[in-house]
C-alpha cells in the first residue's frame, strides 16, 4: 500500500522504546537504593547507613576546644503505647570522644511487644559526622510483658563536622512491630508469645 | 471533488458497535479518545461543582469530609488521565497522520487496544465510591502513610493507574513510531508541524515517566499487602522517597499536560493572523529544552519536606530556569500575531486566551518557584489557582480550540460561530470568576484540600463557586454546538481556514478512511 | 480585555456583597511578625510587581496588535517569521532578571535555615487531628500537652452562628515569649502533617519517624492563627494551629500556671470519683478525642469507623474495653490513647462510652484502674 511503511520499520522503533519502557520501570525501583546512596552521602533525610550502623573506627583526636550541644528526643508511632524517654535531653560534647547516654523504655502491655526504634538526626547533614558505636536501634527490641530497661547510645562527633554546626538533635521514633515481627523465625518472642 | 475519491476507496470497514469495537482507524480511535474525554469532563467537572457547592458557605452542608477528600482525589485523577491525556491522545490519533502525510497510525491493532483499556481502567476507578471505607481520599498524589489508610478501594485505585499508565504508554510508542516512521517523503523533521513536534516530544516523556509512576505504585501496593517497607519507617523506609520517586514521574507529567497544548496554539495563531510561525525552530529547541529541565526540578512540588540547603537552592534555581524557554513561547506567539491579518473566530480566541491565561499561571508559576515564598504559597489556594490557570484556561482551552479548529475538517461541517463566541465569552468570564480569587483566598492562606473554612475566606470561596457552576453550565454549550456539528450544517470547504497550511488541508473534508493512500510530495 | 472585565466584575460582586462584619478579608499575603516573614513579603511582593510589569508589557504588544493588526483593518500581513538579534534578546533578559531575582532569594533562604544559637526548643507532634507540644528544654522544660480545636460541632453543623475565630482556635495554644529564638523539632505520629503559621512563615511536614526542624522569633506579642497545610485524612481541615505570644514576664507566669496545673491533675487522679462525674467528664474528653471518628452518638461511620453504640468491645469486658482505647490498634486510625490522656480523663471517657451513646453496661472505670495499666 505504502512503500514509505516498508521502507521504515515501526517494528523496530516499537521494540526499543518497549525496553526503555521496561528500563524506567526498574529505574522506579532503582531509585530507592539510589536515594538511600544518596543520603548516606549528603546526609538528606537524617536517617541514613551511618545512623544505622555500628561505627567501625572512631579513633578521632579529641577537639578540647569545640563544644557542640547533642539533643536527645523520644517519639512514638500511632499504635505504640510504651514509656520511651531519654535519661537527659541535652548533653554538651567535645568532638572525637566517645559518650554514652540511655533511653528508658518500658513495655506496659499484659503481652511481649517487639519495637524498632528509627532514628533521625538533625541537622541532616550532621547525620554524616555523628557516629554511632552502640544503639539499640540497631535491631529489633524485644520485652517481655512489663519489662522496663534502660538502653544505651554511644555515640561520637566526628572533629571535622563543619563549623557551622553548634547543635545536634538526635531523635527516636519507637514502631510496635510486633505483629509484622512475629511471623520471621528469627524474632521469636522472648517468653513464647 | 476529494469526497468523491473517498468513496471510490470502498473501505470496507464493519458497521454499528463492532465498527467502534475493532476499529484500527486512526480516526475512529481519535473519536473515541475524544469523546470519552468529553464524558470524563463532565463526570469529573460535576466532581468539581460538588467540591465547589460544599464550599459556597463555611460550615458543613452538602457532603462529609471524608467524602468531599475523595471527591478531590478522584476529581484530579480523572481530568489529569481521564480528561486531558486522553484528549490530546485522541487529537494526535486524528491529526498526526493526516499531518506527517501517512495512511494511518504506525500500529493500528495496538491502537484500538490501549483505547478500549481506558474505559475499563476509569469504571473500575470510579466504582470504588462505592467499597467498604469509599473510594480513595488521599489526595491524587497518593502520599503514603495517608494513602495507605484508604479501605478496599486501594488496589483498584492502583490497578486502575496501571491501566491508565499502560493505556498511555502504548498511545506513546504508537506515536514516535508513526513520527519517526510514516512522514511522507520531503517531510523532515524541521519541517513537521509544530503539533507533531510537541507531541514527539510529550510521547518520550510519557515513556521515561508513566513506568516510574508504575513503579511508585507498585511499591505502595507491596508495602500495603506484602510487607515491603519502601516507604515506612519502621523498616528502613522513608515516606518522603515516594514523594521523590512520584515528583520524577509527576513533573514531566505536568508538561506532558501543557506540550500538546503547545503545539495546538502554534498551529492556530499562524493560521488566523495569516502570517508564519516566529521562530519555528527556537519553539523546537524550547520545547526539547522544557522537557529536559522537567526532570531536573521535581523537588520544588516538596520544598516543605525539610531538604538541605544545597538541596533547596539547586530546586529553586533550575525551577526558575524553565522560565525562559517558557517566556520565548509566549514572546514567538505574541511575535507571529504582530503584523498580522487577524481574524478571531472562535479557534483564535480561545487561543488567545490561552495565552493570556497560561501567561497569568506561568506568573504564579515563576513566584513558587522561589523557595523562600514558596513555603508561604505551599498547600493553599494559591497553588489551587496556579495549576488551575495552566491546566484549564490552559490545557483544557487548547483542547477546545483543537476541537473548534479541526472540527470542520473532520465532519466536513463548519460549526456555530456565533454559538462558538458565545462559549467562549461564557467560558473565559467564569473561568477567571471562578479561579482569579483563589489567589486572594491562598495568599491570606486558606489551605487546599479542606472541607471546611474560616469565615475571612467567605466572600472570594463564594464567588468561586459562581463561577464554577457557570463555567460547568457553559460547558453543556459546547456539547450542543459538538453534536449540531457532527449532525450537519454547513459544509466545510477542504481548506477551511483562509490562513490554514499543511498537510492536513489538502484532504478533503472529512477526510477519506485512509488518510494518505499515496504519499504526498512534500516540498 | 476579558480578564479585565470578569475581575472587574469580581471586584463589584465583592463590594456589594462584603457584609461589613467580615470587613477584615485579606488579598495578600501577611506580613507577619518576624523579620524572615517581612523579608518573604518583600520577596513576594518583588516578584509580583515584576510579573506585573512583563505581563502589562508582553499583553500591551498583543492587544495592540490585536487592535491594529486585523485584517477588518483591512491590514497585510508580513511574511518575517525569524530573527536571531529578536531571540537572543528575549533568552538573554528574561534570564538576567532571573538572576536579579534569585539572589535576594538565595539570602533569605540562608537565614531561614538557620536553626543555630536557639532560646529555647518545642518538639511539635502532629496527630491524626490534633498538634501535641512539648517544651524540651528552658523555663517551661516537660510542659507537654495537646492542642485540639475548640471549635464547637454545633457551629461546624450549622446549628450555632459561627464565631468569630470559626475553625482557628484551641483549646491549649501554644504560648512563646516574644523576642526568643524559639527551634521548633517537628514529626508527626501517623501520617504526614505540616505545621504553619502564616504570621511567622514558618511551614514545615512533620513526617512519622524523622524530625524536621525551624524556627521562628517573633516580634510582638499577640495571637498567631494558622493551620495543618498537609492533607492528612478526614479531618485535615480541623486541626488548627493557635499561638499566643507573651511578654517574658507574663510567658514566665504562664509556665508557672502550667507547672501547678499538673500537681493538681495528679491530685485529681487519687481523689474518688462518681459514676456521675466520670460520664459527665467523659462526655467531653469523648467530644474532643473520639467524636470525630465515631461520631457524637457513637454510630460510627459504617466501614471506615466503628460505633461505640453496642459495640463488642464498649459493651464487653472492662479489661479489654480498657485496654484497646488505651493501646489502639495496630494498622488503623485506633490510636494509643494511654499515651495521650491522663488516668481521669481515660477512666472518665471508658465510663461515658459503656454508659451512654446508648449503651448501658453499668459499670465504672476508674483512675486508680488505669493507673494499675500503666
Amino acid at each position: 500500500m505504502s512503500k514509505i511503511s516498508r521502507s521504515r520499520n515501526p517494528g523496530k522503533t516499537s521494540f526499543r522504546l518497549a525496553l526503555v519502557v521496561i528500563a524506567m520501570f526498574g529505574f522506579g525501583f532503582l531509585m530507592v537504593p539510589i536515594y538511600n546512596v544518596f543520603c548516606d552521602i549528603t546526609g538528606l533525610n537524617g536517617n541514613n547507613k551511618n545512623t544505622n550502623t555500628v561505627a567501625s573506627n572512631v579513633d578521632y583526636k579529641v577537639d578540647e576546644n569545640r563544644t557542640i550541644k547533642v539533643q536527645f528526643m523520644s517519639s512514638l508511632n500511632s499504635g505504640t503505647r510504651m514509656d520511651f524517654k531519654p535519661e537527659v535531653f541535652e548533653m554538651e560534647v567535645h568532638p572525637g570522644r566517645v559518650y554514652t547516654t540511655n533511653f528508658y523504655a518500658r513495655n506496659p502491655h499484659k503481652l511481649p511487644m517487639i519495637g524498632q526504634a528509627v532514628p533521625s538526626v538533625q541537622p541532616a547533614q550532621a547525620s554524616l559526622h555523628f557516629h554511632k558505636t552502640e544503639c539499640f536501634c540497631f535491631t529489633q527490641q524485644k520485652f517481655a510483658a512489663r519489662e522496663g530497661r534502660d538502653m544505651p547510645v554511644s555515640f561520637v562527633v566526628d572533629p571535622d563536622i563543619p563549623e557551622d554546626i553548634e547543635t545536634i538533635t538526635l531523635s527516636y521514633t519507637f514502631f510496635d512491630i510486633t505483629h509484622t515481627a512475629k511471623n520471621s523465625e528469627q524474632n521469636k518472642l522472648p517468653d513464647g508469645g | 471533488m476529494s469526497a468523491v475519491m473517498a468513496d471510490e476507496h470502498h473501505e470496507e470497514h464493519p458497521k454499528g458497535i463492532t465498527r467502534w469495537l475493532f476499529t484500527t482507524n486512526h480516526k475512529d480511535i481519535g473519536t473515541l479518545y475524544l469523546f470519552l474525554a468529553l464524558i470524563m469532563f463532565f463526570i469529573g467537572g460535576f466532581m468539581a461543582l460538588i467540591i465547589r457547592a460544599e464550599l459556597f458557605q463555611p460550615g458543613l452542608q452538602v457532603v462529609e469530609p471524608q467524602f468531599f477528600n475523595s471527591m478531590t482525589t478522584m476529581h484530579a485523577l480523572i481530568m489529569i488521565f481521564g480528561v486531558v491525556m486522553p484528549a490530546f491522545t485522541g487529537l494526535a490519533n486524528w491529526l498526526i497522520p493526516m499531518m506527517v502525510g501517512a495512511t494511518d497510525m504506525a500500529l493500528p491493532r495496538m491502537n484500538n487496544w490501549s483505547f478500549w483499556i481506558l474505559p475499563f481502567a476509569f469504571t473500575m476507578l470510579i466504582s470504588t465510591l462505592l467499597m467498604d471505607g469509599g473510594g480513595p481520599a488521599g489526595g491524587w498524589t497518593l502520599y503514603p502513610p495517608l494513602s495507605l489508610q484508604t479501605g478496599t478501594a486501594l488496589p483498584f485505585v492502583i490497578f486502575s493507574i496501571h491501566l491508565m499508565g499502560l493505556s498511555s504508554i502504548m498511545g506513546s510508542i504508537n506515536v514516535i513510531a508513526t513520527i519517526l516512521n510514516m512522514r511522507a517523503p520531503g517531510m523532515t523533521l524541521m519541517k513537521m508541524p509544530l503539533f507533531v513536534w510537541t507531541w514527539l516530544i510529550t510521547a518520550y516523556l510519557l515513556i521515561a515517566t508513566m513506568p516510574v509512576l508504575a513503579g511508585a505504585v507498585t511499591m505502595l501496593l507491596t508495602d500495603k499487602f506484602f510487607g515491603t517497607s519502601f516507604f515506612n519507617a519502621a523498616g528502613g523506609g522513608d515516606p518522603v522517597l515516594f514523594q521523590h520517586i512520584f515528583w520524577f514521574f509527576g513533573h514531566p507529567e505536568v508538561y506532558v499536560l501543557i506540550l500538546p497544548a503547545f503545539g495546538v496554539i502554534s498551529q492556530i495563531i499562524p493560521t488566523f493572523a495569516r502570517k508564519p510561525l516566529f521562530g519555528y525552530s527556537s519553539m523546537v529547541y524550547a520545547t526539547a529544552s522544557i522537557a529536559f529541565l522537567s526532570f531536573i526540578v521535581w523537588a520544588h512540588h516538596m520544598f516543605t519536606v525539610g531538604m538541605p540547603l544545597a538541596g533547596e537552592m539547586f530546586f529553586m534555581f533550575t525551577t526558575m530556569l524553565i522560565a525562559v524557554p517558557t517566556g520565548v513561547k509566549v514572546f514567538n506567539w505574541v511575535a507571529t500575531m504582530w503584523r498580522g491579518s487577524m481574524t478571531f473566530e472562535t479557534p483564535m480566541l480561545f487561543a488567545i486566551g490561552f495565552i493570556m491565561m497560561f501567561t497569568i499561571g506561568g506568573f504564579s508559576g515563576l513566584m513558587m518557584a522561589i523557595t523562600p515564598v514558596d513555603f508561604q504559597y505551599h498547600d493553599t489556594y494559591f497553588i489551587v489557582a496556579h495549576f488551575h490557570y495552566v491546566l484549564v484556561p490552559g490545557a483544557i482551552f487548547s483542547i477546545i480550540a483543537a476541537v473548534y479548529y479541526w472540527l470542520p475538517k473532520w465532519t466536513g461541517h463548519m460549526y456555530n460561530e456565533k454559538l462558538g463566541k458565545l462559549h467562549f465569552w461564557l467560558s473565559t468570564i467564569f473561568v477567571n470568576l471562578t479561579f482569579f480569587p483563589m489567589h486572594f483566598i491562598g495568599l491570606a492562606g486558606m489551605p487546599r484540600r479542606i472541607p471546611d473554612y474560616s469565615l475571612q475566606f467567605v466572600e472570594f470561596n463564594q464567588i468561586a463557586t459562581i463561577g464554577a457552576f457557570g463555567f460547568g453550565f457553559a460547558q453543556l454549550l459546547f456539547l450542543y454546538i459538538v453534536l449540531q456539528t457532527v449532525r450537519g450544517g454547513q459544509k466545510a470547504t477542504d481548506q477551511v481556514w483562509e490562513g490554514a497550511h499543511g498537510l492536513e488541508w489538502t484532504l478533503a473534508s472529512p477526510p477519506p478512511y485512509h488518510s494518505f493512500t499515496t504519499p504526498p510530495e512534500v516540498k | 480585555m476579558k480578564e479585565c472585565k470578569s475581575r472587574i466584575l469580581a471586584g463589584l460582586i465583592l463590594a456589594l456583597s462584603t457584609p461589613l462584619v467580615w470587613a477584615e478579608y485579606e488579598l495578600n499575603l501577611r506580613q507577619g511578625v518576624t523579620d524572615i516573614s517581612h523579608q518573604v513579603y518583600d520577596l513576594h511582593m518583588m516578584i509580583f510587581w515584576i510579573c506585573v510589569i512583563i505581563g502589562a508589557g508582553v499583553f500591551g504588544v498583543m492587544f495592540y496588535a490585536m487592535f491594529k493588526h486585523r485584517k477588518s483593518k483591512g491590514h497585510e500581513a508580513a511574511q518575517f517569521h525569524e530573527s536571531t538579534t529578536v531571540e537572543l534578546v528575549w533568552t538573554t533578559v528574561p534570564f538576567l532578571i532571573l538572576i536579579g531575582m534569585a539572589i535576594p532569594a538565595a539570602k533569605t533562604l540562608i537565614a531561614m535555615e538557620d536553626n543555630s544559637a536557639a532560646d529555647m526548643t518545642v518538639k511539635v507532634t502532629g496527630y491524626q487531628w490534633k498538634w501535641q507540644y512539648e517544651y524540651m528544654d528552658g523555663d517551661a522544660k516537660g510542659v507537654n500537652f495537646f492542642s485540639n480545636m475548640s471549635t464547637p460541632r454545633d457551629q461546624i453543623e450549622n446549628r450555632a452562628e459561627k464565631g468569630e475565630n470559626y475553625l482557628l482556635e484551641v483549646d491549649n495554644p501554644l504560648v512563646l515569649p516574644v523576642g526568643k529564638k524559639v527551634r521548633f523539632l517537628i514529626t508527626a505520629n501517623d501520617v504526614i502533617h505540616s505545621w504553619w503559621v502564616p504570621d511567622f512563615a514558618v511551614k514545615k511536614d512533620a513526617i512519622p519517624g524523622f524530625i524536621n526542624e525551624i524556627w521562628t522569633k517573633i516580634d510582638e506579642p499577640g495571637v498567631y492563627r494558622g493551620k495543618c497545610a498537609e492533607l492528612c485524612g478526614k479531618d485535615h481541615g480541623f486541626m488548627p494551629v493557635e499561638v499566643v505570644a507573651l511578654e517574658e514576664h507574663k510567658y514566665l507566669d504562664w509556665v508557672a500556671e502550667q507547672k501547678a496545673a499538673g500537681q493538681v491533675a495528679a491530685a485529681e487522679a487519687d481523689k474518688e470519683w462518681s459514676k456521675d462525674d466520670l460520664i459527665a467528664k467523659g462526655e467531653g474528653v469523648y467530644n474532643k478525642n473520639c467524636a470525630s471518628c465515631h461520631q457524637p452518638t457513637g454510630a460510627g461511620l459504617p466501614g471506615v469507623f466503628p460505633a461505640i453504640t453496642g459495640s463488642p468491645i464498649a459493651t464487653g469486658k472492662i479489661e479489654d474495653h480498657i485496654n484497646m482505647v488505651m493501646n489502639g490498634k495496630v494498622g488503623t486510625a485506633m490510636q494509643a490513647f494511654g499515651a495521650q490522656l491522663g488516668d481521669v480523663d481515660l477512666a472518665a471517657v471508658i465510663t461515658y462510652q459503656r454508659n451512654a451513646l446508648g449503651n448501658s453496661v453499668g459499670d465504672v472505670a476508674t483512675p486508680q484502674q488505669i493507673k494499675t495499666k500503666r
